[in-house]
């Protein structure tokens, strides 16, 4: 496995401490610009391992309640494409180790033209990108000019993805490969340990990149138990939710809020740090 | 104009109208899509198949639909000669069922045991909780919250039917969002459940698939003039919100050349309103929502836009892909109507023809309105009459200012 990069940069110093990562996921512009900036610079510091931006989308389709709302907040906010890859520099500007992926819907940078989002993005230190309606039949939009310009792009596999269709799915996967370990959307449901444990062993025999488990990750607990089998543990939903929490009536964050979502964000890390103990 | 030898060449393999269509869905779905694929390109050969569905167009639907010259109207315009295509004249009262019927026994093949469906104004909603109590499946019919208090009726008629209606409270509530809401039913209930797409929009195969299903409007079309004028049509008018009408009374005619192609989108307010049409070809851009890559209401970040019209089987904020291919082409030429243009339509028909139409075929009909008084006597032209207005009449008098 190369070594270049921030991603497996930070997945070989894990493996070298012997345990699990901790993805979080927050979305881009939530509630507001300065707010999500503050989020997102905490976060290493609470524990988190990679971190993952979402792009505001007025359709995310594969995502639950959660998010979708986090996403018309942002909106709401003023959030946009060109907004999101504001927040990563302001990010980076603290921070050139934890690797960013950004993870969303393809038509927003479809619309920003896919050169210039991609330039733009590297000049802003992503590492990664997460597209959830582009699968590898739809490769050349954006998976292989971002592999080209030094952008890894992490493809999602999921319980219908059999053994026939796994290594299709792979091919051009980098970074990681990140298990959807429902058949449903983001906040809804739960695998059990067993069935979690079997996907990643299967998963391994296809692949020698990390596997990430996410979907359904809602307490330090959970965490933990996927930790035990998985390269990492993907926290989103739940997060945002606890973000949600901290607003007032009018859906602005109030005085506790970007303390409360690293408190738990610490959490979670405390349970994958001890998952393998 | 791009002269291609065909027209009627797409999609290609993969499912792409030239740059559009294609599959944008989620890894969870794509071996579904592929599943359905494969399933319609075995079913559309099988000649027991096609028995099935000619079976329940004839004696279920009613088909063929009449096509029928509206003396009055055209002699009121002073023009081309206008006929109807009546699909209004179906079983539901529109041209979804045609579709319905297809998806349904192709559903059936595939061993599926539970329907969902989005709907607008409701019609493919009554349509597909028609064909799932004919052949006794459970059905799930999403509709946003904005469109259940509009379409009151249809909700009944659903509930009637033994569907069940979901309201989505999610986004801004109307159509885009109803089918955002089937989409995550669908993702999470992969194993038993078959997403009977009502438009000729969506992941490949569904555009192809739809269109087929709706190509029997041209076909009888043409065999239909051939009889009545000897000849075939000098130009087919039919509205667009999705396009499935329009691409199904199109595409017997899209190799010939003398035969004008002319698709109406919703104008609403008017086109020179940022946010108050669903006028996608003419007020959108290219971009991907819903599974294809098509033009779409959308703004400068690529953020999706609420269509909107007097008609709420044509507020959807993108448009059917092959439409838009044969939008770039030049092969079809896509004009607008606006909701007022829409209703004094409507109110003609009625007025000179003893029908009412759909507020979506009044776009249709208000085009020949500008249109038809200026053209030979002998130019023969076809209205895509695609549904009855009998579910428009609460809107209609609203509009007017009438209470009922």
């Amino acid at each position: 496995m190369s070594t270049e990069g921030r991603i497996p940069r930070r997945f070989a110093a894990l493996k070298a401490e012997g345990r699990a990562a901790l993805v979080t996921f927050l979305t881009a512009g939530d509630p507001d610009a300065a707010t999500s900036l503050a989020l997102l610079r905490g976060l290493p510091a609470a524990g988190a391992d990679l971190i993952e931006i979402g792009m505001p989308f007025t359709d995310p389709m594969a995502d639950g309640p959660a998010i979708q709302a986090a996403s018309l907040r942002a909106l709401a906010a003023g959030m946009s494409l060109a907004g999101t890859l504001e927040l990563v520099r302001g990010f980076r500007a603290g921070d050139d180790a934890t690797p960013v992926i950004l993870m969303g819907y393809y038509n927003p940078i479809y619309r920003y033209g896919v050169a210039r989002f991609l330039t733009d993005a590297k000049a802003a230190g992503v590492d990664g990108l997460i597209v959830v309606d582009l699968p590898p039949e739809e490769d050349e939009e954006l998976c292989l000019p971002a592999l080209a310009a030094g952008i890894s792009f992490i493809r999602l596999a999921t319980p219908t993805t059999d053994d026939a269709r796994l290594p299709a799915v792979l091919r051009h996967t980098s970074g990681f490969v990140y298990y959807v370990s429902i058949t449903g959307i983001t906040g809804t449901g739960a695998a059990s340990d067993q069935a979690i444990s079997e996907a990643v062993t299967r998963l391994r025999r296809h692949t020698d990149l990390p596997v990430a488990v996410g979907f359904g990750i809602t307490s330090p607990e959970r965490a933990a138990a996927v930790a035990k089998v998985a390269d990492a543990a993907v926290v989103g939903s739940a997060i945002v939710s606890r973000l949600a929490k901290g607003l007032n009536a009018e859906g602005k964050a109030t005085a506790g809020l970007i303390e409360d979502v690293h408190h738990f964000v610490r959490a979670l890390a405390a349970g994958v740090r001890g998952a393998r103990g | 104009m791009t002269q291609l030898n065909t027209y009627r060449g797409g999609p290609n393999e993969r499912g792409h109208f030239g740059i559009y269509g294609g599959r944008f869905v989620a890894e969870t779905l794509m071996p579904l899509i592929l599943d359905v694929e494969k399933a319609y390109a075995a079913a559309k050969d099988d000649p027991e198949f096609i028995k099935d569905f000619r079976y329940h167009m004839t004696y279920y639907v009613g088909r063929p639909s009449a096509l029928y010259y509206a003396k009055r109207l055209s002699e009121e315009l002073g023009g081309a000669k206008i006929y109807f295509k009546r699909e209004e004249l179906n079983h539901t009262g529109a041209h979804k069922i045609n579709n319905c019927i297809g998806q349904i026994l192709l559903a059936r093949r595939m061993g599926k045991t539970r329907i969902i469906a989005e709907t607008g104004a409701g019609q493919h909603g009554v349509a597909t909780a028609t064909v799932c109590a004919l052949f006794n499946l459970p059905c799930t019919i999403y509709m946003g919250e904005v469109d259940i208090e509009r379409q009151k009726p249809n909700v009944f008629r659903m509930r009637l039917l033994g569907a069940e209606v979901k309201p989505v409270t999610s986004g801004s509530r109307t159509l885009k969002d109803a089918m955002n809401e089937a989409l995550r039913d669908w993702v999470s209930n992969v194993s038993d459940t078959y997403y009977l797409i009502g438009t000729a929009a969506g992941p490949h195969p569904y555009p192809m698939m739809v269109r087929d299903f709706q190509a029997i409007i041209g076909e009888e079309t043409r065999a239909q003039m051939l009889e009545a004028e000897g000849r075939l049509p000098d130009s087919l008018v039919a509205c667009i919100g999705g396009g499935s009408n329009a691409i199904g009374l199109f595409y017997p005619f899209l190799d010939e050349p003398s035969v004008a192609l002319i698709g109406v989108e919703a104008a609403g307010l008017g086109l020179e309103t940022a946010t108050k049409h669903a006028a996608s070809m003419a007020g959108g851009a290219p971009g991907v929502l819903h599974g294809n890559r098509t033009y779409l209401l959308q703004d400068a970040d690529g953020q999706i836009l609420e269509g909107h019209s007097i008609s709420a089987g044509l507020d959807y904020p993108g448009v059917g892909p092959e439409h838009a291919w044969l939008h770039d082409l030049g092969r079809v030429r896509y004009e607008s109507a606006t909701d007022d243009e829409a209703l004094d339509a409507f109110k003609l028909c009625a007025r000179t023809e003893g029908i009412l139409p759909a507020l979506e075929p009044s776009h249709a009909l208000a085009y020949i309105i500008r249109a038809a008084g200026a053209l030979p006597k002998d130019h023969l032209m076809v209205l895509g009459l695609s549904g009855r207005g009998d579910k428009d009449i609460f809107t209609v008098a609203d509009a007017l200012g009438t209470r009922i």
